[in-house]
């Protein structure tokens, strides 16, 4: 079955804020096993001219996820079998590193759905901004729908 | 730390490699720090059934892994501007003590203006490279 073109557009956001806290930079920075002090220490972060610890830069994944469960993709009247579903690229820009302290926004957008070969591709944008509505990075998502354009199965 | 000057770097040259471990216990840290609770990275059956060989890796566990070349190269991980990766293959991650290892090397591919370079990465698993099309950009100074 194909994917919804109508929803191409469609913009969606969390429904509250994301509070970023030092603790949760720590915790994802163990995640990934990266011992950087600028993700730990308040002086180190200080010292590379940060005004408190910074993020991974794919941090961002965690405050555009944020606005997940809004995403329609998972409604059923999107058209995508979740099972089909894997992760085909990621990319972030950043205007500046995500840090303790910050209230982001995110907000989502459907930026295109096509076909790809016998696959859909459907690419998510998302802007993260701060509390004072400054953009801080936009994450560019696209997920790969296996075998579900009109044209597969020969 | 000491970080490369833009006046100083050339193009062509070589950051790494590097060699990153993933466990199991790697993906159930990076489940619950990213809140992405995807079965096919902690149930063996549920991946088997989705026509995976094991549990794979989180794709943007490979990235962040692959980010930490360059963010160690430039001594700040706040000078990542820009990065992006496609996901090529998965990192299969097995049930054992020794999990795997996601070898990561860069590249300046480009100088860009204001002070920037871009750096392409390749990461492999085995003889499999698991990232493509990946590229950081990094202000220097």
């Amino acid at each position: 079955m194909a994917i919804n073109r109508e929803f191409v557009g469609h913009e969606f956001s969390a429904g509250a804020p994301y509070e970023v806290t030092r603790g949760k930079i720590r915790e994802f920075a163990e995640a990934i096993g990266d011992p950087h002090p600028a993700y730990r220490s308040v002086e180190a972060a200080r010292e590379l001219g940060h005004p408190d610890v910074i993020a991974p830069p794919t941090f961002g994944i965690v405050a555009a996820g944020a606005a997940a469960e809004s995403n329609p993709i998972r409604r059923p009247e999107f058209g995508l079998n979740m099972r089909l579903v894997v992760h085909g690229e990621q990319q972030f820009r950043y205007e500046r590193p995500i840090r303790a302290g910050d209230v982001l926004t995110a907000t989502g957008r459907i930026a295109e759905i096509r076909d790809a070969g016998s696959n859909e591709l459907v690419r998510v944008e998302t802007e993260i901004r701060d509390a004072g509505g400054d953009l801080v990075c936009t994450a560019v998502n696209v997920i790969v729908s296996r075998g579900t354009a009109a044209g597969a199965g020969e | 730390m000491a970080s490369p000057s833009y006046d100083e770097v050339a193009v062509g040259t070589e950051i790494g490699p590097e060699r990153y471990p993933i466990q199991r216990l790697t993906l159930v840290k990076y489940c619950g720090a990213s809140g992405d609770f995807n079965v096919i990275h902690w149930n063996e059956r549920i991946a088997r059934q989705a026509g995976l060989p094991d549990v794979i890796a989180h794709g943007m566990l490979t990235m962040a892994e692959a980010a930490r070349l360059v963010t160690d190269w430039a001594g700040d991980p706040g000078a990542v501007r820009e990065y992006g990766v496609r996901f090529a293959k998965p990192v299969v991650v097995p049930d054992d003590d020794t999990g795997v290892e996601v070898l990561v090397t860069g590249r300046v591919a480009e100088k860009l203006p204001d002070r920037r370079v871009a750096v392409d990465l390749t990461a492999t698993c085995g003889d499999v490279e698991v990232l493509a099309k990946a590229r950081a950009v990094v202000q220097l100074a």
